[in-house]
């Protein structure tokens, strides 16, 4: 790619972002009803993990069917924070054991375990949203890539961790809550996360929280390490042998997905007051790639605009015809890999952005002016190599 | 964990967990090897594998349904009737979807998993739809009920002792129909070098729709033997498909053989286990086992040994 097409690309990427912005931060408060709010936020902590499939998928080449795993721990050290602030002793008088969050009295658990206790404090409890999903990946990861496991059974075997860590959270409900999650979550340091106010406010932070997510990804993209990694999906034993370590950054970009997706699920915990595993197992983590899919695997604004839509149709669908959406989804996983492989990101490119220069040639003849060479020129899409990828 | 059992007590548990550990293993090995043929031999991944089986199930139903209103008299052997139609009903199934669908993704595997997580979503609808919500049994024929008592503490029920002999009996039809026949020949040389099976005139596209279609109508025999043992619902198969797809990748996806000796291993760790732990434990410390050991050793126990 020439400089000009790497401004141009670079330009398109900044309005398509703006153009987000825009709508999350002025459109989306400014026409909704505080319900509907609550719901769009809630599909935009999903965007976060659509946002980190499209780096670790599209770029990398690396398919996670887990990632709903690391939303969850996210989520979970967020709620177990927010859980013990909400189990003070005075508000759980009534319990045998004061002092210890309820579903733990209801266990016969009578003092708080151990790896409970640093979730006393929320500094850790922010570090832990980040941390503890980014250092499970890295385990992950070293343990495959290292032996270079990739393709199909990486994806069965994360499956099979999403599968476990369900059924060890349902099941060590002492510990955990069980299948219900860590409920009735209110306060934060005080701060009532119920209220109408309180509300919005998580929005504006999970919206500008998602926006830098966006600004990261698209700097990781566009460094040196974005090129490897597209590099790596075409043709990783020549990237090998050009010295490069293809584990290490399969490792790396697979951590920053899960340290994405643990910050939505911390978010989802702030905005709705609990976890659930019900978003840690195989089907919410498949689910999840679809957003990415929709969207465009390669196309980081695209991915926000799949969990958008799929989860507005979800919602929509599921309320008027409950029977049709199990064959809505179906047929939208059949339909967007054999149709359009690239989402929406690759209808966009194809079909809509071919028109701006046209319009622009357009209007610069009506002006009576020659089109320069440059605006002629079909600008590419906002992230490079979408037709060829696979 | 052993307080309060006497030795003999606990051999005769031990064997009583050693054989519903069997029973397990023959579902394992029927749903397996419908998928090592798939995964295995041709390197597509079927989510919609355990929907399949279920369709097999389905069909066992309505046949044990059919004769119970119509047949009374012939009650006692629509079982084989109902296998039957179970494998050619998945099977062509099967062999349609192929067609449809996977003989498009060939060089996207990733691709071929979402896209037959899909077809499973659509599947389970469809079952849901006609079904209904609720798990339905089929009742057993008398010959099937009862159990025979081994010593006083050990008995073997007939049921399982059933699907256990299917079980070997698919197998080795499995290997002969792969290993031992013209056609398997046929689909082995395909899946080992395709360029080269198409020069010495196998039509490589119609033996890929077969493959298929056979896995696939494994599976539905796999559904089939299921209703025996427990009943059966829209989602059971989604309950299935990770524990198979680790058998299939823990065996090595390429040997039969090590596919049978994984589902041995994996279902008779996890139901001795069960007895002495909870079951979401014992599921939680095999799979975990499972997945360390792959993490070890991501070729499974036993591999072919082969030049890329």
């Amino acid at each position: 790619m020439n400089a000009a097409q790497s401004t141009a690309a670079s330009r398109s990427f900044w309005l398509g972002f703006a153009l987000l912005a825009g709508l999350i931060l002025l459109v989306f408060p400014v026409l909704l009803d505080s319900f509907r709010l609550n719901l769009v936020g809630r599909y935009l902590t999903y965007a976060f993990v659509a946002v980190g499939l499209v780096l670790c998928w599209g770029y990398g080449g690396i398919l996670s069917l887990g990632q709903g795993v690391f939303f969850g721990l996210g989520g979970y050290c967020l709620a177990m924070f927010l859980k013990l602030e909400s189990s003070t002793p005075e508000a759980t008088a009534i319990q045998s054991t004061p002092g210890i969050p309820d579903f733990m009295d209801w266990n016969q658990i009578t003092a708080l375990p151990w790896f409970w206790e640093p979730f006393n404090y929320l500094p850790v409890a922010l570090i832990a949203v980040l941390v503890v999903p980014a250092v499970f990946a890295y385990v992950i990861g070293v343990a495959m890539f290292k032996r270079r496991v990739s393709g199909v059974y990486f994806a069965i075997i994360t499956q099979a961790i999403a599968a476990i860590m369900t059924i060890l959270i349902i099941g060590q409900q002492g510990y955990t809550g069980g299948i219900n999650g860590i409920t009735d979550l209110r306060t934060l340091l005080g701060w009532d996360i119920r209220s109408e106010s309180a509300k919005t406010i998580l929005y504006f932070v999970n919206a500008v929280l998602l926006l830098g997510a966006l600004v990261l990804a698209r700097w990781i993209l566009t460094s040196k390490l974005g090129r490897i990694l597209v590099a790596m999906r075409g043709k990783e034993d020549r990237v090998r042998f050009s010295g490069y370590s293809v584990a290490n950054f399969k490792i790396f970009i697979f951590c920053v997905a899960a340290a994405m997706s643990g910050v939505g699920g911390a978010m989802f915990t702030l905005q709705f007051g609990f976890m659930s595993p019900s978003f840690v197992g195989i089907v919410p983590s498949i689910e999840m790639v679809i957003f990415a899919a929709v969207g465009g695997r390669l196309s980081i604004l695209g991915a926000v605009y799949g969990a958008l839509i799929v989860n507005w149709a979800k919602s929509a669908l599921s309320e008027a015809f409950p029977e049709l959406w199990l064959f809505a989804m179906g047929a939208l996983f059949i339909a967007v890999v054999m149709a359009f492989p690239n989402g929406l990101a690759g209808l966009y490119s194809v079909y809509v952005a071919p028109i701006f220069p046209r319009i622009r040639a357009w209007a610069q003849r009506t002006r009576g002016m020659a089109p320069s060479a440059t605006s002629a020129s079909a600008p590419p899409l906002a992230e490079p190599e979408v037709s060829n990828a696979r | 964990m052993f307080d309060g059992y006497t030795l003999g007590e606990l051999g005769s548990i031990l064997a009583m967990q050693g054989f519903a550990g069997l029973t397990l293993f023959s579902v394992f090995v029927l749903m397996a090897l419908g998928l090592a043929i798939i995964f295995g031999q041709m390197g597509v991944i079927n989510m919609a594998h355990g929907e399949f089986m279920i369709l097999g199930a389905y069909v066992t139903y309505v046949v044990s349904t059919v004769f119970a209103d119509f047949m009374p008299a012939l009650f006692g052997s629509y079982f084989f009737l109902a296998m039957a139609l179970a494998f050619v009903t998945a099977g062509a199934l099967g062999a349609l979807v192929e067609w449809a669908m996977i003989r498009h993704l060939y060089h996207r595997p990733l691709d071929t998993l979402l896209a037959t997580w899909g077809l499973s979503l659509i599947m389970q609808q469809v079952f849901r739809s006609v079904f209904g919500a609720r798990e339905v049994g089929v009742t057993l024929p008398d010959w099937l009920m009862g159990s025979f008592q081994l010593t006083d503490l050990i008995e073997v029920p007939i049921n399982g002792l059933f699907v256990m002999a299917l079980t070997f009996l698919i197998a080795l039809g499995v290997y002969l129909i792969l290993f031992r026949s013209r056609w398997g020949n046929q689909s082995r040389a395909v899946v080992q070098n395709r360029a080269m099976a198409g020069a010495v005139g196998i039509d490589t596209g119609r033996m890929d729709r077969m493959t298929f279609a056979l896995g696939c109508g494994i599976a539905g025999v796999a559904g089939s033997a299921f209703t025996m043992i427990g009943s059966t619902g829209p989602t059971a198969g989604q309950l299935y498909i990770v524990d198979t797809f680790l058998v299939v990748v823990f065996g090595g996806a390429q040997s039969l053989l090590g596919t049978i000796a994984s589902a041995f291993v994996i279902s008779q760790s996890q139901s001795t286990m069960e007895f002495f732990l909870s079951g979401s434990m014992a599921k939680v410390l095999t799979l975990l086992t499972v997945v360390v050991i792959l993490m070890l050793r991501p070729q499974g126990l036993f591999s072919l040994k082969l030049r890329r």
